[in-house]
């Protein structure tokens, strides 16, 4: 897309890192805020992968078999959900690969606000340990941990957790919300301030687009969701009613807030993956993006149109059905900007000459997968559908299917793919395609029968079902150990790695790989870009 | 004969693995249950259902054909335009008449997907004059039914407790809400604690029970049978255990079971709880 003539060399030589302490604890460099991002996304990822094993081990047979007592398996719903949305997917794409990623894609020698950069993490870190914390005091009478899912409705959450424990959560929330407000607006202020001389919006690569656009969403959607808790907090606490019918509050109002956030924010977990796929599927097909300003503007729609669906997680509330039915055309038309990215990345394939790493095997599994999510969306869009949908394993199957396989296959796809930038070692290929295999095989035998059950009518959230559940529910479990089975394959991967003697080259992709962070030494230099890149005109797009 | 049965359901289910692509009616399920393997919806007993359930059933293909085409210009992809097949790759990144093509294509679809979504969405949300109507009260953790007095019917009250002796299990409950069949019910929601919801798999949906609100929803069932449902709304600890129970009989029972409930059951003061159907 662009060249530029950077100076790995002559920068190494302005090398001064500080004290291991001062290095990591008061940290104000963007790649090491972002490594801490990404080390805390994979513990946090850890902990809500052992929450989802406890999930799936119960599931696996009718009756009550690890959990005594059914609210422990509610405590560990919500705390699965709430880990892998707030302290696994957004620190890792967001925090994680953005900070990394976006200064050196935009030519900038760091982000705009260092020190802010380095509160940004620490609150989300504090956000989770308030999180951890709730796990251990009472919550509904006689059981320890909030039981609430991750939307945390009320009167659940309030009349129903008269303990602690949600208002550990809600602070969490705020602290994670704080922490993520904060990125935001470094991200904005960094990329439309700091893009390298030459580099106008239209020539910015799709990642930084990508992260533009999520961190508009988090600093519009965010301050709701604080002050929809905040309500929530001073009804447990204060005596307040915003949401109690018997003081004249709503519980209703609660949703529409929670999802004028929520909403927005399933975007903002799927957006910067969007970014990074483009990416990896123009460098292995060796070809530019194509469609690059359909792609970025399609971004933007999704942001924006994004923000005008939120209802349609509430068709069973009691909506009216002039309000039912804008909510079901609107949600439809979220599809087209979406069907327009999945359709330019195939096209971008198209014509090329595509080297199958592992990177590409994960970018490649996520289109199709991510379509597969996407389908199922649009008959959930179908409010008369959902009516039987709501609320079941068909739900679960579908967010998981853009999540799980959506999101989270690109958490792999970014570490395989700037492993070696971030790193300079190199994890085996053969590790990256061995952990695709058993993940996709795995995730889809996994979340695929979901559909079956919620179909059949399994409800979420469930701790014990009929016995007529059953066998899918074990076929699922399967499914959950062969992916458990790619998440070794990963860690050893990584631990090759680091014991391999091979160490990376500036650019190991080849002539695919077209954006800044490539033309620097791998890994990066301390400080990068001390003479800013001048981004040079190419005809070809 | 569960055993038997569960037998012929494993069987079925993976033969129908591809045939789920094809259809989406679940002719073999028996209604009111789900059944083991089962990969499709209850069997829906009202009109309004079936005709979901036929609509989700296209929705399903044209899902399954998307997918599909998306997949097939992804293998073509790997083995046509891969590094050996293809070494030196093409520069183009753009082509207007594609671009157009598959903006306008997605948005005709949903067009057409969303013209038959907004009729079903109308008959579902505006509720027909009504043959009965039952209140239906969400608690932690078990149903109160209602029916308000009507002439000389009507006018008590039940708890429907889970009934974990019953098969099948989880699906049970000691009293059932009792209906006639063919007969326009208005079901009308509400809860007293947190949310519930209120759903009947067999009549195609569900309805949240919201303490403050009086939420309505309702059914004309064809066919009578027993119909089970279950809590569809995260309610705390027992939220697994509080079942639906609807049983649809014909006029002549329920008439015979009006009559018993009303010296079986408390009574309600006519109209003070409910204002009255009619």
């Amino acid at each position: 897309m662009a060249t530029a003539a950077a100076h790995a060399g002559h920068d190494a030589h302005d090398d001064h890192k500080p004290s291991f302490f001062a290095r990591w604890f008061l940290s104000t460099n963007h790649k090491d805020i972002g490594t801490l991002y990404l080390l805390f996304a994979f513990f946090a990822g850890c902990v809500g992968a052992f929450l989802s094993f406890g999930i799936r081990m119960e599931m696996e047979e009718p009756g009550l078999q690890y959990f005594t007592n059914p609210q422990t398996y509610n405590v560990f719903v919500t705390g699965h959900g709430l880990i892998m949305v707030f302290f696994m997917v957004m620190p890792a794409l967001i925090g994680g690969f953005g900070n990394w990623f976006v200064p050196l894609m935009i030519g900038a020698p760091d982000m705009a606000f260092p020190r802010m950069n380095n509160i940004s993490f620490w609150l989300t870190v504090a956000g989770f340990c308030s999180l951890v914390c709730s796990l251990f005091v009472e919550g509904a009478p006689g059981a320890a941990g909030a039981g609430t899912g991750w939307t945390v409705y009320p009167p659940l959450s309030s009349a129903g957790h008269p303990g602690p424990a949600v208002d550990f959560a809600i602070f969490s929330l705020h602290l994670a919300g704080a922490g993520s407000i904060l990125g935001a607006i470094n991200f904005i202020t960094t990329i439309l301030n700091m893009r390298a001389p030459g580099m106008t919006l239209h020539k910015m690569p799709l990642f930084a687009w990508a992260e533009l656009v999520t961190a508009f969403l988090l600093l519009l959607s965010l301050p709701v969701l604080a002050g929809a808790i905040t309500m929530l907090l001073t009804d447990r606490n204060f005596g307040t009613t915003f949401f109690a019918p018997e003081g004249g509050g709503d519980p209703v109002l609660y949703q529409h807030l929670f999802w004028f956030f929520g909403h927005p924010e399933v975007y903002v977990m799927i957006l910067p993956a969007f970014g990074i796929v483009s990416h990896i599927i123009a460098t292995f097909s060796k070809k530019p993006v194509f469609g690059y300003l359909a792609m970025a503007y399609a971004m933007v729609a999704i942001g924006v149109v994004g923000f005008v669906v939120w209802a349609h997680h509430m068709y069973t509330v009691g909506l009216s059905l002039q309000t039912q039915s804008y909510f079901v055309f609107a949600t439809m038309v979220i599809a087209v900007p979406t069907g327009v990215k999945i359709f330019s990345w195939i096209a971008t394939m198209w014509g090329g000459s595509i080297r199958f790493t592992a990177a590409m095997h994960w970018a490649v599994g996520f289109i199709f997968l991510f379509t597969v999510g996407g389908v199922t969306g649009v008959v959930l869009a179908n409010s008369a559908v959902d009516k039987y949908l709501h609320d079941t394993y068909y739900v679960v199957a579908h967010f998981h299917y853009v999540l799980s396989l959506g999101a989270v296959f690109i958490i792999f796809a970014g570490v395989y793919y700037w492993f070696p930038k971030m790193t300079g070692h190199v994890i085996p290929e053969w590790a990256g395609k061995l952990h695709f295999w058993l993940a996709f095989i795995g995730a889809n035998v996994l979340f695929f029968p979901m559909h079956f059950l919620g179909l059949a009518g399994m409800p979420r959230r469930y701790a014990d079902y009929p016995e007529a559940f059953a066998p899918w529910h074990k076929v699922a479990t399967w499914g959950g150990h062969i992916f458990a089975l790619g998440m070794v394959v990963f860690f050893i991967g990584i631990i090759l790695a680091f014991r391999s003697k091979t160490r990376a080259a500036d650019n190991p992709w080849g002539e695919g790989a077209t954006t800044l962070e490539w033309t620097l030494s791998s890994p990066p230099p301390f400080h990068q870009y001390e003479t800013l890149p001048q981004i040079v005109d190419e005809p070809a797009h | 004969m569960r055993t038997a049965q569960a037998k012929h359901r494993s069987k079925w289910g993976f033969a129908a693995l591809g045939a789920l692509l094809v259809t989406t009616t679940s002719a073999f399920a028996e209604p009111g249950v789900p059944v083991p393997w089962q990969m499709d919806r209850q069997t829906p007993v009202t009109a309004e259902a079936a005709q979901l359930a036929s609509f989700e059933g296209w929705l399903h293909v044209l899902a399954a054909v998307i997918s599909v085409f998306v997949l097939g210009l992804l293998i073509y992809c790997i083995v046509r335009f891969n590094e050996k097949a293809n070494p030196t790759p093409s520069r183009t990144t753009h082509n207007t008449a594609i671009e157009i093509a598959w903006t306008i294509i997605p948005v005709l679809i949903l067009v057409a997907v969303a013209i038959p979504s907004f009729r079903m969405l109308r008959t579902q949300l505006i509720v027909p004059n009504s043959d009965v109507t039952v209140k239906v009260t969400g608690h932690a953790w078990y149903w109160t039914y209602e029916y308000p007095k009507v002439g000389e019917d009507g006018g008590f009250t039940f708890d429907a407790n889970i009934d974990e002796d019953k098969e099948p299990k989880l699906l049970q409950t000691d009293n059932e809400m009792v209906v006639p069949v063919n007969k326009v019910v208005r079901v009308q929601v509400t809860s007293t604690d947190v949310i519930h919801s209120w759903a009947m798999p067999s009549f195609g949906g569900k309805i949240d029970a919201i303490p403050g609100r009086l939420n309505e929803t309702w059914f004309k069932a064809e066919r009578e049978g027993t119909y089970h449902g279950q809590c569809s709304e995260l309610c705390g600890m027992r939220h697994a255990y509080m079942p639906i129970v609807v049983k649809v009989v014909s006029d002549e029972a329920y008439a015979a079971w009006l009559k018993e409930a009303k010296t079986k059951y408390a009574a309600i003061d006519g109209g003070s709880r409910l204002a009255s159907a009619k």
